[in-house]
């Protein structure tokens, strides 16, 4: 309204940086995930509804997508398609467009099932004309874009290649944070630091140990590369609209990053380039996992993703939330009895009504939810109309909508109950065990990614009833079995199948539930970290960065190979020798006698006597990285001729 | 009501994004609103006053939901709708004579798309303040033809009698538009009026401090130094937004003898301040600050050295309650990323090693709340006056039962 005097300054900024693209920005909204991680509870509703600290996933994404100054969102919806077009008309996203600065569009495609399949849908209508950006419907953010866009768009300027910018961020250098915050693997970027071009992108999806395979041509091509595992993938990226029509090219393009990013990475005959772009301040992430959603739950109850954050941030059929101490928000019409505990952190719904001498700590209970007395929540996130009885515990677990634990239920960590379960009397569910009134797909074919079942044949018997003894084990045990017969609501047992536990076995549990990692795991992780250290590389692992030189010969190269570090080994002593003053052209002849002997190629030959130079010069020099630089240049610089000996052809010089 | 809709919830939305944000651009862009509530509230035939401030308390209830701090505006805009009520029976039948003028303002009013701009809503506004000189020449357009067209305009009467109060109704409307106008106006003008008192309370090389960054004080002080006053600037930079860098450089460019020093440095340096001058984001009614944090530091160490403190404020700062509910200090928690860095901190906030309890826990508050024991002295855009009398200014800009601002029918 009189933006021209007020506040001209900073909104003028923005319209020129718009007017410079001429068309307005768009984005493309993935609604999908097509993944399997949030099976069960996918499975009856999509998982960008999933309430997120009591609003769904997609209203985040798309008041970011809003407030970053987006004018058209296509909402790609594949699975529950119908789901998510209703949302968005009560949200009311759609429609009435006048009221919204932002207009959303539904897309629906019921035959895609992957991302790449999504985009070449996208690439068919033929509705997007500019840069734009693509983001998924579990996405949370507060960053600002116009950084980001801008720096893209000079670079396409300069460079019609570059198609893509990926958005990164800093965390913490640790091993186990992936891990540990966001339940997913450890990704390794390597980045150009000045051009912030990516040149290598791997996520350790395999579990492979620290082995980094990376191109001789990237070294080659690339005076300094920085390798980053410090670096979070936010999986919000700015394409140009190149990206659409790559994926139509290449129809086997599937996944966003395994194959398209790692595609382009490797296919050099195109030559084109993704670059990246790290925040520093602001929050963005992506809920991938459980863990991941109970990662970001408590990131948007601290407030680190503040203005989208739940007394803020409330949605037409939201009700208002007041925060109060200790980071306690409150909706207004909430019955607390007085000596219900409320701990810190903890979110309560509307219309939400809590016993006597409850427990509630670090957990979020939605909206008309009934708690009797004696009741113990802790981390947990209930969800709507949940009825939990007299003397229940329920630690680290999701609880879905409708579902209804009767009196001393408990509920150990890491479990997901879907919807509309009921747990009967003082029964025990298991420990990360996923119960859904839906049977488990049976002819579950691992390489589908879909969100959903097939609908036509998983649904259609009436929902039978397995039951479920107290003192039943680990889930490892059959996931149908109904063999007890149809058990009463109640009486002692579960309504509901129990999913065993996935194909990749009870590893996997742990790992991405919402439970906090058991000690004893966190140990193994810890130790074996540590003992990776020992074998890795001299360099720090936390940012390594290797210099390389005009004509140095760097090849990382950590083979598992017993013979070969006994190679190494030797030739490093024979090196040490050759420091003490031993000619060169006797030390050529004794490698070249340890190479027969092992039965080993030039190239690792050139390796071992690279690592010994190395050595030795990091002997010499422990102190700054400077000096160190300064020692091996001069190393090299020494060895040159012996190193030359090794490596004959241009290509293994690199 | 259904017309402006669209643009209230336009407005609701950019308040809780926080897009629109500082005090001076919130007020201004809701009375803007609020007009513009205003003059597209078709008006019923009886009781025009109290349906017009019902349907301001309805957009104020979800203004003030969205954004707590645009309640005072809301509160004005009733109190003027209240005043102009009263005046206008008092005055009658002689305030027909401005119809012709307000005619075309109604009209527009009506026809314009909901996306009105703030130009046009202004050039309304001028036209509607320069009103007295136009009626003298319209003086002579006998008034059936202005009866006629009006009815014919608005649609919704075609009698004499229902023409008659359709005038007057437009006549209400017209004053509260105008009075609305004149609020804008005041906002705008509160600069000027507050820093025209700058040099009687600037001396001669006298040492100001004051913390972060605000447009009255900066005013103020470059008023000051306009008159040729020399004195010299501490800024606290105001952290964790450092709001006090900014001002720094804007004095100096106008050159102001400016240092800054750090928000823990306050009490070292006070006492070789002569006055302390500050921003406001509220004043309450006992005289009490709404005012940035750190704030709260700055008027105890003042206190402790006997230094002046003196707050600056527009009188649409002014708010009629009490700081007795915790809910009124309205302290707003920020995102803790000013503070620190989310990479470097993220494995403090690893839940799932530690039970599932973050141990790091960051609380970024936007608000500091000053005791009226501690300000000496407020300078409103009416002058210079003492935290007690602050009541009694405030009675004279709102009226005491719009204090709760809801619908009566819900209450």
């Amino acid at each position: 309204m009189s933006q021209k005097k007020s506040r001209g300054g900073a909104a003028g900024a923005g319209d020129d940086a718009e007017d410079l693209s001429r068309s307005p920005l768009q984005a493309v909204l993935l609604a999908d995930s097509f993944t399997l991680k949030f099976r069960p509870i996918t499975l009856e509703r999509p998982k960008v509804l999933l309430p997120l600290v009591n609003v769904p996933m997609i209203d985040y994404t798309l008041s970011w997508l809003e407030t970053a100054g987006v004018e058209e969102v296509f909402v790609f919806c594949c699975a529950h398609a119908q789901q998510v077009k209703e949302h968005l008309e009560d949200a009311g996203w759609t429609g009435q467009p006048a009221a919204r600065e932002m207009a959303v569009t539904a897309v629906e495609s019921h035959d895609a099932i992957s991302a790449g399949d999504a985009l070449r849908v996208m690439y068919g209508r033929g509705v997007i004309h500019g840069d734009f950006i693509l983001i998924s419907g579990d996405t949370v953010s507060n960053m600002s874009l116009k950084d980001a866009l801008q720096e893209h768009k000079d670079r396409r300027k300069k460079d019609p290649l570059a198609v893509m910018t990926m958005i990164i961020k800093h965390s913490k250098p640790s091993i186990l944070t992936h891990q540990t915050r966001l339940g997913n693997d450890e990704i390794v970027m390597a980045i150009a630091p000045e051009t912030k071009e990516l040149l290598y992108y791997e996520d350790r999806a395999d579990g492979s140990h620290l082995c980094v395979t990376i191109d001789k041509d990237i070294l080659a091509s690339n005076p300094t590369l920085q390798l980053h595992n410090n670096m979070e993938d936010c999986y919000i990226d700015i394409c140009s609209p190149e990206v659409l029509s790559l994926f139509t090219d290449n129809f086997d393009y599937q996944h966003l990053r395994r194959h398209f990013v790692k595609g382009l990475l490797v296919d050099d005959i195109m030559g084109y380039k993704i670059y990246t772009h790290e925040i520093c301040s602001s929050y963005a992430a992506r809920i991938d996992n459980f863990r991941s959603y109970d990662a970001v739950s408590k990131d948007i109850i601290q407030r680190w993703t503040y203005p989208m954050v739940p007394d803020v941030l409330s949605f037409g059929n939201c009700h208002e939330v007041k925060l109060h101490r200790q980071g306690i928000y409150k909706a207004s019409d909430v019955t607390l009895s007085h000596s219900a505990q409320i701990g810190a952190n903890s979110v309560i719904g509307n219309a939400t009504s809590i016993g006597e001498h409850c427990k509630i700590s670090n957990s979020v209970i939605g909206a008309g939810c009934c708690i009797g007395k004696n009741v113990i929540i802790h981390g947990s996130y209930i969800w709507d109309n949940v009825i939990i009885e007299d003397g229940c515990k329920v630690s680290n677990s999701l609880v879905g909508d409708d579902v209804h634990l009767r009196a001393g239920a408990i509920v150990e960590p890491g479990c997901i109950l879907s919807f509309k379960i009921k747990v009967g009397k003082n029964v025990v569910v298991p420990a990360y065990s996923k119960v859904s009134l839906l049977e488990k797909p049976s002819n579950e074919d691992s390489d589908e990614e879909l969100e959903y079942a097939d609908t036509n044949s998983g649904v259609t018997d009436s929902p039978p009833f397995s039951s479920m003894r107290s003192n039943a084990g680990r889930p490892a045990v059959p996931s149908k079995d109904d063999d007890l017969g149809a058990s009463e609501t109640g009486t002692s047992g579960v309504l509901g199948y129990i999913w065993a536990s996935s194909d990749t076995g009870t590893q996997e549990d742990w790992r991405q539930s919402i439970a906090p990692i058991p000690k004893e795991k966190l140990q193994e992780m810890q130790h074996a970290v540590s003992v990776d250290d020992d074998n890795g590389s001299e360099e720090d692992l936390n940012n390594r960065q290797y210099e390389q030189d005009h004509d140095g010969d760097s090849e990382i190269s950590v083979v598992e190979d017993d013979d070969y570090t006994k190679f190494e080994k030797e030739v490093e002593e024979t090196f040490q020798r050759a420091l003490d003053g031993i000619h060169e052209d006797n030390l050529i002849l004794e490698i070249n006698a340890l190479r027969l002997s092992y039965s080993l190629q030039h190239a690792d030959c050139a390796g071992a006597v690279f690592y010994s130079v190395m050595r030795s010069a990091s002997v010499a020099a422990q102190s700054t990285n400077d000096n160190l630089l300064k020692t091996t240049a001069d190393a090299l610089a020494k060895w040159k001729d012996l190193l030359r000996n090794y490596t004959k052809t241009v290509d293994e010089e690199v | 009501m259904p017309d402006v809709q669209p643009l209230v919830s336009e407005f609701v939305l950019k308040l809780k994004r926080r897009k629109v944000e500082g005090s001076h651009a919130v007020a201004r862009q809701t009375a803007e609103l609020l007009r513009s509530v205003v003059s597209q509230h078709r008006m019923g035939s009886t009781n025009q006053a109290a349906a017009l401030a019902d349907a301001i308390r309805s957009v104020g209830e979800q203004l003030i939901s969205a954004n707590p701090i645009v309640g005072n505006i809301v509160r004005r805009v009733l109190h003027i709708i209240k005043e102009e009520d009263i005046s206008s029976t008092a005055v009658g039948i002689e305030g027909l004579s401005v119809t012709v003028d307000s005619d075309d303002e109604y009209d527009s009013g009506n026809d314009d798309h909901p996306t009105l701009s703030a130009a046009v809503l202004a050039s309304h506004a001028r036209n509607a303040l320069r009103a007295p000189s136009l009626q003298t020449l319209l003086d002579d357009i006998p008034v059936s033809t202005a009866l006629s067209r009006s009815a014919s305009s608005t649609g919704d009467s075609d009698g004499k009698t229902a023409g008659d109060k359709s005038l007057k109704t437009r006549k209400l409307k017209h004053d509260v538009i105008a009075a609305i106008g004149d609020l804008i106006e005041e906002i705008d003008t509160c600069y000027d009026q507050i820093s025209e008192q700058a040099v009687e309370l600037i001396h001669q090389n006298e040492v100001i401090l004051t913390l972060g960054r605000s447009r009255t004080v900066k005013e103020f002080l470059y008023a000051a130094k306009e008159k040729k006053r020399s004195f010299r600037v501490f800024v606290a930079e105001g952290s964790p937004r450092y709001q006090g860098h900014v001002l720094a450089k804007e004095l100096v460019e106008k050159g102001v003898q400016t240092t800054v020093i750090t928000d823990s440095a306050i009490f070292a340096m006070i006492s070789r301040v002569n006055m302390v001058i500050v921003g406001a984001h509220a004043i309450m009614a006992n005289g009490g600050v709404i005012a940035p944090v750190g704030m709260n530091m700055v008027a105890l160490a003042a206190q402790k050295h006997a230094v002046p403190f003196v707050v600056v404020a527009g009188s649409h700062k002014l708010c009629p309650l009490y700081p007795h509910n915790p809910e009124v200090l309205l302290n707003e928690l920020k995102s803790p990323s000013d503070l620190l860095d989310f990479g470097e901190f993220s494995n403090c906030m690893n839940f799932s090693t530690q039970d599932g309890t973050p141990l790091l826990n960051v609380v970024n508050p936007t608000f500091d709340y000053v005791p009226p024991k501690l300000v000496s002295l407020f300078v409103t855009d009416t002058g210079g006056h003492s935290p007690s009398y602050m009541y009694r200014l405030i009675s004279e800009y709102y009226s005491a039962d719009d204090l709760v601002v809801q619908r009566k029918s819900t209450s």
